[in-house]
């Protein structure tokens, strides 16, 4: 029994429908990521775990409680807002403390709860501050504290770090991992950054257009990605995307050959359309393979990123540190087959493991 | 150069704001006359000490009709109209506003602007089927059937404020609140009312000073003991004698006047206040 279950949750408004069936699980403790492009349907799920929106059919379980019709103060949940949604007119302990208050825990009891949150969070010196004089980042640990002072069930988050800058981004990101690895917490994550999805989730459900196109653990997701829309929305660069199709002897793309696993020679049905993918960091430059041009150099420190023009298409290789090759140069690429991920064309689904 | 538009600006500001203030400064300095002064002077003159003797004569003796008890009763009348009116009516207003952003239901909008008929409408056309109501009711000629009233028709202007104001309130506040275990009450008076200072003060003014100054209802709806001061300035200018006592009329006017002059005072005060501190956005 686990402790979230969504199952067959479906929400349709007339003819529009915004989930289209989805069925997630996750055990006791675990860090369940929901990304997707805007409009996937992922917020309208965590409104629906957080009582906020009803599916239309379907059920969810709290725990082994079926709590699809429950109210949301009734769930046991507490929420992490994207614009943190703190009660301006209260200061930083009252926010804390509403929720223990509204469930009329007592004075003395509210009060150690707000000086566990804050010293957690080291917003101790901020306590008595309206939400107005604090910064984005500061507000961000508030509203977690407010989280976190129930003690609850299940934590859901719906994209709390997108309204911070680059740097703070990044700072808020790991200190939400260290807090789930402190209080082992079950949290549902709701975002659209895939960076933020790889390196918070536990498991991560990656949706569009209503519908989970793959449900696994971060390492499942960026090496066995399960269509081409997953193997391009997570990684960054994008997977390079070849289209192919399948011959006599192995997969060609404008003429060129392309290494291919025997699994995966053997899964392609001669004449099938095909989508052949490389992560950039899989191609490496060599002294044969496919032969192309660089068209662009593009250095970021520790790597750069080279886009080749070849045969087959342009490619970009994630190389480490600086590259010694110019603009203009002509190179050859190299990759191993374990490197390949295989697509059909059609139904845009992976093609052998 | 620069100093030379400011004198220009300075001066037409000067200019307009004394057009402005001119009929006010006729009607103190009028009441504050003798009427040996008004027959004598100049409209604009300045009465020749501080005389209260009108006012006095229009709060407590003036002639209103048949009656010489001066304007008194009729502010007693309006002050106990007006402050259930203007509670009522703005209590209601945030309420449908809360309702109507926070708790959408279905049809929520359409209910919205059908009530919004209520602000474009035509007093008049209310005159006959409101006095009916207010007979079967058993609240015609009464202070009760005059708030009544007020709170009927001063609640779509109400409620099309507090509808609006909601609308800037973070949606994501409430819904806090309800993962927080608040209910519908709680959620209102706790958050979102400590968060509507502005507008309550925009809608008690605005509340405020159309209740007391409506002669329509209060002519057509009140009893004899119970006709709001308007009205009470009608009768008590309208009652003839020998002499018409302008200084008396003044006064009165004056009288009428106050306590809208005084909530604008000291509510307007809060209210830019109260734009300035609600910065709830962020």
């Amino acid at each position: 029994m686990g402790a979230l279950s969504i199952r067959n949750v479906r929400k349709s408004y007339g003819e529009t429908h915004i989930l289209k069936g989805i069925d997630l699980e996750i055990d006791k403790g675990e860090f369940l990521i929901l990304v997707g492009p805007s409009g996937c349907g992922k917020s309208t799920l965590l409104s629906m775990i957080a009582g906020l929106d009803s599916p239309t059919s379907g059920t969810i379980h709290i725990g082994d409680r079926d709590v699809t019709h429950e109210l949301p103060k009734n769930r046991d949940i507490a929420m992490v807002f994207q614009s943190y949604a703190l009660y301006p007119n209260m200061n930083v302990a009252e926010n804390i403390a509403f929720g223990l208050e509204m469930r009329k825990v007592p004075k003395p009891e509210r009060e150690k709860a707000v000086a566990r949150v804050a010293k957690m969070l080291q917003i101790e010196h901020l306590l008595e501050r309206k939400p107005g004089a604090l910064s984005g980042g500061q507000r961000q640990r508030v509203a977690m504290g407010r989280a976190l002072a129930r003690d609850p069930l299940l934590f859901l988050f719906d994209e709390p770090l997108s309204n911070l800058d680059a740097k703070l981004r990044v700072e808020m990101r790991a200190e939400i991992k260290l807090l789930h690895q402190r209080t082992k917490t079950t949290t549902v994550y709701v975002t659209h950054d895939q960076v933020e999805a790889m390196t918070l989730g536990d498991r991560i459900a990656v949706m569009k257009d209503g519908v989970v196109l793959q449900f696994g653990s971060p390492d499942d997701i960026y090496a066995r990605p399960a269509t081409v829309f997953v193997a391009e929305f997570i990684g960054s660069p994008a997977m390079n995307m070849v289209q192919a199709q399948a011959g006599a002897h192995g997969v060609v793309a404008h003429g060129v050959t392309l290494p291919t696993s025997a699994a995966q020679k053997a899964a392609a049905k001669p004449g099938q359309k095909l989508i052949y993918g490389l992560r950039p960091e899989a191609l490496n430059f060599a002294d044969s393979g496919v032969a192309g041009e660089i068209t662009m150099l593009e250095p970021t420190g520790p790597e750069t990123y080279v886009s080749v023009k070849t045969a087959a298409g342009l490619l970009v290789v994630r190389s480490p540190g600086k590259v010694l090759y110019q603009v203009g140069d002509r190179v050859h690429l190299a990759w191993g087959t374990h490197d390949v991920h295989l697509f059909d064309a059609e139904s845009q689904k992976r093609l052998a493991d | 150069m620069k100093n030379v538009h400011r004198l220009i600006i300075w001066s037409l500001l000067a200019l307009f704001a004394a057009f402005f203030l001119l009929p006010f400064y006729v009607m103190l300095a009028t009441s504050l006359k003798d009427m040996s002064e008004i027959r004598g002077g100049s409209l604009l003159s300045l009465p020749a000490g501080l005389n209260f003797a009108a006012w006095g004569k229009a709060w407590s003796t003036a002639c209103t009709g048949t009656d010489c008890g001066g304007l008194q009763p009729y502010f007693w009348n309006s002050m106990t109209m007006i402050i259930p009116a203007v509670l009522i009516s703005t209590t209601l207003g945030a309420l449908n506003g809360y309702v109507l952003t926070k708790w959408r239901f279905k049809g929520s909008e359409l209910f919205f602007s059908l009530m919004l008929f209520g602000v474009f409408m035509p007093l008049q056309v209310v005159l006959l089927p409101m006095s009916q109501v207010l007979g079967w009711i058993g609240l015609s000629d009464s202070v009760w059937g005059l708030v009544c009233v007020h709170v009927l028709m001063g609640l779509a202007s109400t409620t099309l404020f507090f509808r609006n104001y909601y609308l800037g309130l973070p949606d994501e506040l409430v819904k806090a609140a309800m993962l927080d275990g608040a209910g519908f009450f709680r959620i209102f008076w706790r958050i979102v009312l400590p968060l509507s200072t502005p507008i309550l003060v925009v809608t008690v003014i605005w509340q405020f000073t159309n209740i007391w100054n409506d002669f329509l209802f209060g002519v057509v709806f009140s009893g004899a003991d119970s006709k709001p001061i308007t009205v009470g300035l009608n009768n008590l200018a309208n009652t003839s004698s020998s002499v018409k006592e302008y200084n008396v009329d003044m006064a009165a006017a004056m009288i009428a006047a106050l306590p809208t002059l005084f909530v604008y005072v000291v509510a307007g005060k809060y209210f830019v206040r109260g734009l300035t501190a609600g910065a709830v956005k962020g």
